[in-house]
């Protein structure tokens, strides 16, 4: 038995007999009882890895287990290890919250009285007693998430995959998402959870990998990868493109990061908030050239993929055929 | 940690039938919630009774009562209609991600299908039943007894279960409900026109005579016909359900397969 409750080694998927690579050699290894995070964009092949981590879908090569089980080779005791809960809500329309629970749990080979039971106490848990009995069809798009959630959850399972859980929700829905979480890592559960935003897997995952175009482009705790990145991103706007070009270089000594010039633009991540910025405030003022405004933020997914790999995150190509063969609607 | 769940001990076949069921009995219920799918797949034999009893059948010189031909082949035509349900089922069950779902939980591999090609075949009965008594509404009267009735009914429905393995594999390989259901349109339409349902096939071209003859809608038109009106209809119910045998055995592998390939 392995001490990891996931590991996946080299996993290779090519689609269109080789012509597109979504995953190019991914290894992972998910301890247990923790949040492990899977960021990237759109396309960049972690709902791929999630669909073969839980059976659905077979790799091109390479060889992973889950809960000590072969995916392949042990399929089904995978399945029975795992919940799955997915960004576009897998439920069905024509059965009520209880009904959806009840058809999941009897697929799950659980004994009926105990799923009637289960399903109760989740539908309580996850604040839908009162939509119990009503056609999920009437869900708004956080209560479709959440019953997604107790789907996955109806078997107990010790290893939950959620595939961007909370895309596409208001920040209340997304808040009451994340609380669920917590509670269930709390409990024993362990989680590969994608996401594509920054703050999501810093709040839930103890531990990150950073996927782009099938690869892997960084890893390590969240706090690991804020150092990489600094800790504040400075945003200055000046009058005119060659401004902000001479501004660029004046203040290139204030961050170890190189800053990133665009049109009237110039972005920087800086280590040391205030004190880096007043420095380029300084240098700048030194140097005659107006500024047109100043901002300082929090870093973004955005700037994790310019750091690591140049390109912006929107920059993958198009849609990969994972998810683009079949038009879903997302409804959240 | 994670609490335990009873989880019952059963042999894997009755879990298997366990998941048929618990899946049938799940798309009964949305036939139960939206009827009015029901209610459309219903008008449509309507209107070809009545097209046909009222319309063109003063044209059609059958040498008996044109009623009594007519019925038995418009329910073979229903039924076969009744089975393209589920390529639309299946279609929309894997665009809303189900299948995906489905896929992820300890179940029986072939449970979604089987519960889908079942649940439609209930549906079929329904149908079939309905369409029955609009038939006795407009003058149908067969002679052939209420035991023959069933047996015909029994021909059809597996006739069209048979299919519905097929009708499984489009629902699979289109891009959506609505591309399934186009998709079917031109596998059913010379099928069931170019046949015995609607008019005697002597009256066709020659070139046309020898398909509508022998394909396998014709034979079970043929056998139904026989059954239900009391007349000699050969080994017409053995070659029909010899077609229906064949095409399980052929078109079931292939769904199945479908199914293990569907997310790509």
């Amino acid at each position: 038995m392995t001490e990891y409750a996931i590991e996946a080694n080299d996993i290779v998927k090519t689609f269109n007999d080789g012509k597109f690579t979504a995953l190019g050699g991914v290894s992972l290894q998910v301890p247990k009882g923790q949040v492990f995070g899977l960021l990237g964009p759109n396309g960049s092949g972690k709902t791929t890895m999630v669909r073969i981590l839980s059976t659905i879908l077979a790799p091109t090569s390479g060889s992973a287990t889950v809960n000590g089980f072969d995916v392949f080779k042990q399929a089904d005791e995978v399945r029975k290890s795992i919940g799955l809960a997915g960004q576009f809500a897998a439920v069905d329309e024509n059965l009520t919250g209880y009904e959806n629970l009840r058809m999941v749990g009897l697929l799950n080979h659980l004994d009926r009285s105990f799923v009637d039971q289960r399903a109760h106490q989740l539908l309580a848990d996850f604040g839908l007693t009162d939509a119990a009995n009503q056609r999920t069809k009437t869900y708004s798009g956080g209560m479709r998430r959440r019953l997604d959630l107790a789907a996955a959850l109806v078997a107990s399972p010790p290893i939950l995959f959620l595939d961007e859980p909370t895309t596409g929700l208001d920040p209340q829905s997304r808040q009451d998402l994340w609380n669920i979480i917590e509670n269930l890592v709390e409990a024993g559960t362990t989680v590969l959870l994608t996401t594509q935003y920054l703050e999501e897997a810093d709040r839930l995952a103890k531990q990150l990998v950073v996927l782009d175009r099938g690869k892997i482009i960084a890893q390590g705790t969240s706090a690991e990868l804020k150092a990489q990145l600094g800790n504040t991103v400075l945003v200055l706007t000046f009058h005119s493109p060659s401004d902000a070009t001479k501004g660029a270089e004046i203040i290139k000594d204030v961050s170890a990061k190189t800053a990133n010039v665009e049109g009237t633009v110039v972005e920087m991540t800086i280590d040391k908030g205030p004190a880096s910025a007043a420095d380029a405030l300084r240098k700048l003022d030194a140097s005659g050239i107006e500024l047109a405004g100043l901002v300082m933020r929090e870093p973004s997914l955005d700037d994790v993929f310019l750091n690591l790999t140049g390109h912006k995150a929107e920059d993958v190509p198009a849609q990969a055929p994972t998810t683009g063969r079949r038009s879903r609607k997302a409804r959240a | 940690m994670t609490l335990t769940v009873p989880t019952s001990n059963r042999s894997a076949l009755r879990w298997a039938i366990s998941d048929v069921l618990v899946l049938a009995r799940r798309n009964l219920i949305a036939l139960l919630r939206i009827p009015i799918a029901l209610v459309f797949s219903i008008i449509q034999p309507i209107m070809f009774v009545v097209l046909f009893r009222y319309v063109f059948g003063g044209a059609i010189h059958t040498g008996t009562n044109y009623v009594n031909f007519l019925i038995p082949g418009i329910l073979v035509q229903t039924t076969i209609f009744g089975a393209v349900s589920t390529a639309i089922g299946l279609a929309e069950d894997l665009q809303k991600g189900l299948i995906e779902r489905f896929r992820a939980l300890p179940m029986a591999r072939m449970a979604v299908l089987a519960g889908r090609t079942i649940s439609d075949l209930a549906r079929n009965v329904l149908v079939l039943l309905i369409i029955t008594a609009v038939g006795v509404l407009v003058g149908f009267r067969p002679g052939g007894g209420i035991i023959a009735y069933v047996q015909a009914s029994l021909l059809m429905l597996s006739f069209a279960y048979a299919l519905s393995w097929g009708f499984a594999f489009i629902g699979l390989a289109a891009p959506t409900s609505e591309a399934a259901q186009a998709m079917t349109f031109p596998l059913i339409f010379p099928i069931t026109f170019a046949s015995a349902i609607f008019v005697p096939v002597q009256t066709m071209p020659s070139w046309l005579q020898g398909f509508a003859l022998h394909q396998p809608v014709s034979v079970t038109a043929e056998a139904v016909r026989g059954l239900m009106l009391g007349t000699p209809h050969g080994a017409n119910t053995y070659v029909s359900l010899a077609w229906a045998l064949g095409a399980v055995v052929i078109l079931g592998p292939l769904a199945v397969r479908k199914f293990r390939q569907a997310i790509k």
